[in-house]
């Protein structure tokens, strides 16, 4: 087929439809044409709006500095595309080639790019998740109700989850003067992320803020009378809240791809070091590819594994190795490997993070001091360097970045002018595969396009007595050993 | 105006902040924060945050898409 469909430079020449219209879409469709892509071009979003940016979301956007209209993302080149926003497709026919949407229109397509990526997880209670004052934080809609509501400066803000997204918005709702509680049923916050020795630092630089940080603790109920009043906790505690934010990580949107005959389901989309997908019986399609929040593949740093990445760094960069192998000669295909990186802005606090810390086992601090807020983290597995974490030091990344890609054995050297005394090599600390209730942004996610899900590893063993709220809800875990 | 900053790229030098003040800030001392759509009457300064960045973290995009190429939606209607 695409014999037939390459323009006389060798590039693809047919039409090309790309199902998610967020940044990764974008970016592919922009490398499609710095490629020499000049076939037909069709985006499908299931958004109203054109492309935006999600970071700024939790950050400026609740704060109040950036308006929610801002965040539209810069284009860099002309896409010369047919934009079908504001309906999400609902079925692909792949012997067909075409795309159902919702709204009983097909379109039709030479090659495919699936980008459509994650959506907030929602309240599992569905009535308690409709109360006015119960909030998700994913898309543009969902940042301008929240800001709206934050503006008018109201009583408690309830966090449901210490993950990445609560814990920025604990961080804006500090900015603004708001009493917060944040709930977070693990031992502390950014344990899926970043471990319990790092999350230990950031329930420090919380409660040091002024959140009230609740931890190995959840939420039972939420009640109302048409606007939110309180939160039951499994403590026992009855909270008065205005408002809660479930943040309780992202859900990748693959379900109307059910029954297409790709390899895909809640943990992503399947797709090789190239991004083209797995049919569900194993065989590697060339005209069907992934980028994205919502792809799996094997990164050849991390072997062993496929990975899922949720972050914006790579987003953009697997868009545009997907693009590049879309359109260009068998010959010219390039792999997909680079190391995942992404930053978060939350307390004041710049944190960045490169390599994949959520396969580590071990951690040392090799700068700086957590005490002072300016450090760097380098986390080990299976006797090699597998990441880094620098808080307010994003200058010192490149170096370690380096000793990741080049498999440095781990612990490094400790020769930095700043480096502690008596590097303390401690356990990182992440939660058990399989005991969380959301899911880490960076993650290990089985060996095979055909794998099932791992298994859940056995529950720590408890050091003492279980607490109140680990006997009131099972789904708390025993308190990590302090640090 | 249209301008984007790649913050995995950028390492908070801070040279943006000194080049156009109302579009770039840090909030604490090292995260930078960005206005996504600054007024055309600060590209001047914009472009001065663009050259000063040691990383070549900043992008300043193309002019506003038209609007042929947001008219269509799902329905195709224009």
């Amino acid at each position: 087929m695409s014999g037939s469909m390459a323009a006389a430079n060798g590039t693809f020449d047919g039409r090309i439809v790309i199902v998610g219209a967020s940044l990764a879409g974008l970016r592919a469709a922009e490398a499609l044409r710095l490629e020499g892509f000049t076939g037909s071009l069709t985006l499908i979003g299931d958004e109203p709006y054109p492309p935006y940016d999600r970071p700024p979301l939790s950050k400026t956007v609740l704060s109040g500095w950036l308006p929610v209209e801002h965040t539209a993302l810069p284009r860099f080149v002309d896409v010369d595309a047919e934009w079908r926003l504001g309906v999400p497709a609902a079925g692909l026919d792949l012997a067909g080639r075409r795309v159902h949407l919702a709204d009983a229109q097909e379109v039709e397509f030479d090659r495919l790019l699936i980008t459509t990526g994650t959506r907030a997880r929602q309240w599992p209670n569905s009535a308690e998740a409709t109360i006015d004052g119960v909030f998700t934080v994913r898309t543009r809609d969902d940042a301008a109700r929240l800001r709206e509501r934050l503006a008018v400066g109201p009583g408690r803000v309830l966090i449901i989850g210490g993950g990445f997204i609560g814990s920025e918005v604990a961080s804006v709702c500090r900015e603004l003067n708001l009493p917060v509680t944040l709930v977070e049923r693990s031992g502390v916050p950014l344990d899926n992320a970043l471990g319990a020795a790092a999350g230990g630092a950031a329930a420090r630089i919380q409660r040091h803020h002024g959140v009230d940080l609740r931890t190995g603790v959840t939420v039972m109920a939420m009640e109302g009378d048409g606007r939110l009043r309180r939160a039951r906790l499994s403590d026992g505690d009855v909270l008065d809240v205005d408002v809660a934010v479930i943040a309780l990580g992202a859900v990748r949107n693959t379900e109307w791809l059910r029954g297409a005959g790709l390899a895909a389901d809640a943990r992503g989309v399947v797709c090789d070091a190239s991004c083209r997908v797995f049919s569900a019986e194993g065989v590697v399609l060339d005209d069907v590819f992934v980028a994205g929040d919502v792809a799996r593949w094997p990164h050849p740093l991390f072997e062993g594994q496929l990975i899922a990445v949720e972050h914006w760094d790579n987003a953009v960069k697997q868009a545009a190795v997907a693009a590049h192998n879309m359109v260009r000669p068998a010959s010219e295909r390039r792999p997909h490997k680079a190391l995942p990186a992404f930053w978060s802005n939350q307390f004041g606090l710049n944190i960045k993070s490169v390599g994949l810390p959520t396969i580590a086992d071990e951690l040392v601090v090799t700068q700086g001091s957590p005490q002072d807020l300016h450090f760097v983290a380098v986390y080990g597995g299976a006797g090699r360097i597998v990441a880094a974490v620098a808080v307010n030091a994003p200058l010192w990344l490149d170096y370690y970045q380096a000793l990741i890609a080049a498999r440095a054995p781990f612990p490094p050297p400790f020769d930095a002018a700043d480096a502690p005394a008596e590097p303390v090599i401690r356990p990182a600390g992440f939660p058990p595969r399989g005991h969380a209730t959301h899911s880490p942004t960076a993650a290990a996610t089985g060996p095979g396009p055909s794998s099932p899900a791992p298994p859940p590893e056995p529950p720590p063993r408890r050091a003492a007595a279980p607490t109140a709220a680990e006997l009131q809800d099972p789904r708390v875990p025993p308190r990590p050993h302090p640090l | 105006m249209r301008i984007l900053v790649d913050l995995v790229r950028c390492q908070s030098y801070g040279q943006c902040i000194y080049a156009a003040p109302s579009v770039f800030r840090f909030n604490g001392e090292q995260s930078l924060e960005f206005d996504y759509a600054p007024d055309d009457a600060l590209r001047e300064q914009v472009e001065r945050a663009v050259a000063a960045c040691p990383v070549q973290a900043i992008r300043i995009g193309l002019p506003d898409a038209p609007p042929e190429e947001q008219r269509v939606d799902a329905r195709g209607k224009a």
